[in-house]
């Protein structure tokens, strides 16, 4: 067990963080308390303790001054423990004789009175001395990475980490729920601050995805189960039935040319119900795979039974067409996921002043991407609902967007389209642009640049938030006009403003089915309910879940350039384990004490991971030390206090309740 | 050392993934909450037996915060769920035992509520202050439970 008392040496490090806890915490009399602490060899302070200067102190002390205990007062243990520990394992001391505790996060940074905050931080450095005397030497279980990946979502970000680990040569699975993939991407028409054409940037990504040998692409799927952990997860992926297989289909689409509905009268999603479909449809003509669907709500066979079924007819042969088609569950072993879902467009409904859904003149920018698009519903087009070409239209900035009423965030991509959208409708209609915005904000490669283009090519710029839009006219040149009441905070004046079309530049906010996906896939979310980022500078596309990374806008609102940026960023974590082929996990998994054990199996029933196995023979529970993810239930729960916990010890707790609690 | 005015003395025990990292943000983002309190950290609130409750009441806390992450969200699944069951029993036991139900609570703070930690430490730092002190370790017939003062 644990060395004689006389045998601990400790050291213990406060950290001044520049000022960051100096100017808080009384650093140099912590220290002082410290040395006169039992045990404790050695106390120091120092500025920077993470620096190589502060961790080359720590690693001298241990080898000159025979430490075999360190505590670090610093900052919070999930920003540098692992730095700590390595200090320690430099100088051949077992890493998990170091503890960390957190004067900076929980204390400089949270209180006011330094006297007070000074005497927490002696109280927090009591309890760590105490608790490092108990800690005993462990080693770190390696788990084995198994190669492929699993990605979930088909749009840019999905696409690009997909293509980056299969280039690698590994497997990747890729899910996507809808019957394409491409997301939002593909339904532009240009993209910002360069014009490129979005499809041809996207398409032939899209073809590779699907010529991939190393890609599994699964779309109009959803991922139903995952168990396991890193480097092991067991995934359920559902595949809704298509009513048109896949594996049969040649893509030839005579089955929609035959479909009894001679004219496509079902609102196409795609397109926002601008246009209209069939109901054995394809979602766009460069869609990925190309393969038909059936909707079942309005197909007739599915509807009475009585079709003629031309499309089957149409499709001879092959057979593809099976109206008995039903789910199927694929099982897949991956050791890695990329979780790249993409987020939604505000629904404009709910800034009603606004007028969406009312006037039928006001558009979403996703509907005016879908209308200059040279493939869209009007082959790039740009008309009224009543099919004439606008001579003016308004450009609304931040709706759902940097408002206190609906959305707080910025969504950092809509002054930049919104600037695109004001070029293409020019190009496109030769109408007069206004630009309604807050603060433009254009940061990034390029975009400065492209808003002096704007500027110079006679688009109007109004600074001010749109109060709201309506069609009352007050005078002859607002009849028949969508009238927009702004404050021209430039001009400090309220300006009425008649348009022919007016177009709501949207946020980004998470899909509304986010908190299921999180739950799915054990990650947190931030408070918008975009998912968290392990750490927002050190470790972006990672989460808290080890061999879960992210990438794209399910993070936060991003544009295409930080999106694939990011989906390489993730690809490149995954193929970092698989290359390194297993990986360490903490060692505080429970353990049973098989003497003290009772054989009651009280403790089996308590542990999600099925770790625990009773022999009932012997009487004896034992607990498998990889399954244990170490959360410690079973060791609260264990009635004979049979169950211990590395790292989390009953008595390293009860000395750290001592030490926090004792009058110094 | 004589204190003119009382502050409590509350030991809290944060789940690693949730409120840990609640009180992390709360840093991060420069609010201000009382003092008063210690964080221990555990895996998982399913992790804090009863009797680490009952021991820091005994060495002198005033109260005890268990934080945890919301039901549903745990990173292990369920253990939130066998930290309610115990507390639920706890409370019970603590109720008996005359100790006040302000005095041990159990929160459900997410990683992305620093703010709710501030408000709840705040709020059981003035209910605390309010009930004064518990003085448990004094109280006791046999003071083995007490802390000698170093």
């Amino acid at each position: 067990m644990s060395e004689h008392k006389s045998d601990i040496r400790t050291g213990v490090y406060v950290c001044h963080c520049g000022t960051n806890i100096a100017s808080v915490v009384d650093v140099r009399e912590a220290a002082r308390h410290a040395a006169s602490l039992p045990g404790v060899e050695i106390s120091r302070e120092y500025k920077y303790l993470c620096s190589e200067p502060g961790q080359a102190l720590i690693r001298q002390d241990i080898l000159e001054r025979g430490l075999n205990r360190i505590v670090v007062a610093a900052c919070s243990p999930h920003l540098h423990e692992e730095t700590f520990r390595t200090a320690a394992a430099a100088a051949q001391l077992n890493p998990f004789h170091v503890q960390m505790i957190n004067i900076r996060e929980h204390n400089s940074w949270v209180h006011e009175d330094k006297a007070r905050a000074s005497r927490k931080a002696e109280k927090l450095i009591r309890a760590a001395v105490r608790r490092v005397a108990h800690h005993k030497p462990l080693e770190r279980v390696r788990v084995p990475i198994n190669p492929a990946v699993l990605v979930v979502g088909g749009g840019i970000a999905g696409i690009h980490a997909a293509l980056t680990v299969a280039n690698a040569g590994r497997q990747v699975y890729l899910v996507e729920r809808e019957p394409s993939i491409g997301g939002h991407m593909a339904m532009f028409d240009k993209t910002f601050p360069t014009l490129d054409c979005a499809a041809c940037i996207l398409t032939p990504k899209m073809s590779a995805v699907k010529a991939h040998p190393n890609i599994k692409l699964w779309t109009h799927s959803d991922v139903t189960d995952v168990q396991g952990y890193v480097g092991n997860y067991r995934v359920k992926v559902t595949r809704w039935p298509r009513m048109v297989r896949e594996e049969l289909c040649s893509g030839c689409l005579e089955c929609v040319a035959a479909c009894v509905f001679k004219e496509a009268k079902v609102p196409d999603e795609f397109n926002f119900g601008l246009s209209k479909r069939k109901p054995i449809y394809i979602p766009f003509p460069q869609a990925v795979p190309q393969v038909p669907l059936i909707d079942m709500e309005n197909c007739i066979q599915f509807r009475t039974g009585k079709c003629k079924k031309a499309c089957a007819q149409a499709c001879g042969d092959r057979k593809a067409i099976d109206f008995q088609q039903g789910e199927e569950i694929k099982e897949v072993d991956v050791g890695t996921i990329i979780v790249a879902t993409g987020s939604k467009t505000f629904d404009a409904e709910r800034a009603a002043y606004y007028g969406y859904g009312t006037y039928p003149n006001v558009y979403t920018s996703l509907e005016i991407e879908r209308l200059v698009n040279a493939c869209g519903p009007t082959a790039g087009r740009v008309v009224l609902r009543n099919g004439e070409t606008p001579k003016s239209v308004a450009i609304i900035h931040c709706v759902g967007s940097r408002d206190e009423n609906t959305n707080r965030w910025c969504s950092r991509v809509c002054c930049m389209y919104s600037l695109k959208l004001a070029h293409l409708l020019k190009e496109h209609t030769g109408a007069e642009v206004f630009n309604f915005y807050i603060d433009m904000r254009t940061p990034g490669k390029g975009f400065e640049e492209f808003y002096q283009k704007l500027l110079n090519e006679g688009v109007h710029f109004v600074r001010g938030r749109v109060a709201e839009v309506t069609e009352w006219a007050l005078d002859q040149s607002e009849e028949g006009k969508l009238v927009l009441r702004v404050e021209d905070t430039l001009l400090g004046l309220v300006r009425r403003i008649p348009v022919d079309m007016v177009v709501l530049s949207v946020g980004m906010e998470p899909h509304a089915d986010a908190s299921e996906v999180r739950r799915l896939f054990n990650i947190t979310c931030s408070s918008e309910g975009f998912f968290l980022e392990r750490h927002p500078k050190l470790a972006p596309v990672n989460t808290f879940t080890d061999g879960i990374f992210l990438a794209g806008s399910c993070q936060g609102p991003k544009d295409i350039p930080d999106t694939v940026a990011q989906a390489g960023a993730a690809a490149a974590e995954a193929l970092a384990l698989i290359g390194a082929g297993y990986m360490e996990q903490e060692p505080n998994a429970a353990y049973v004490v098989e003497d003290h054990c009772s054989g009651c199996g009280a403790c089996s029933a308590l542990c999600p991971y099925s770790a625990i196995t009773l022999d009932a023979g012997a009487r004896r529970s034992s607990i498998h030390p990889v399954l244990c993810k170490g959360c410690g239930t079973c060791v609260a729960a264990c009635p004979s206090g049979a169950i211990r916990q590395n790292l989390f010890e009953d008595e390293q707790i009860f000395e750290e309740i001592t030490g926090v609690l004792t009058h110094g | 050392m004589a204190e003119d005015k009382f502050e409590p003395r509350i030991v809290a025990f944060f789940c690693n993934w949730c409120t840990y990292l609640a009180a992390d943000l709360a840093g991060v983002s420069r609010l201000k909450y009382a003092p008063n309190l210690c964080v221990i950290r555990v895996m998982c609130s399913g992790r804090v037996d009863p009797q680490f409750i009952l021991d820091a009441l005994a060495k002198g806390a005033d109260g005890v915060l268990i934080g945890g992450c919301h039901p549903g969200d745990c990173h292990y699944q369920e253990g939130n769920y066998k930290a309610l069951r115990r507390f639920r029993l706890l409370q019970r036991m603590l109720e008996d035992l005359g100790i006040e139900r302000q005095r041990v609570r159990l929160e459900w703070i997410s990683a992305a509520e620093g703010s709710r930690v501030r408000s709840v430490v705040n709020s059981m730092t003035e209910d605390l202050r309010a009930l004064g002190p518990l003085r448990w370790n004094s109280r006791q017939a046999s003071p083995a439970g007490a802390v000698e003062a170093q």
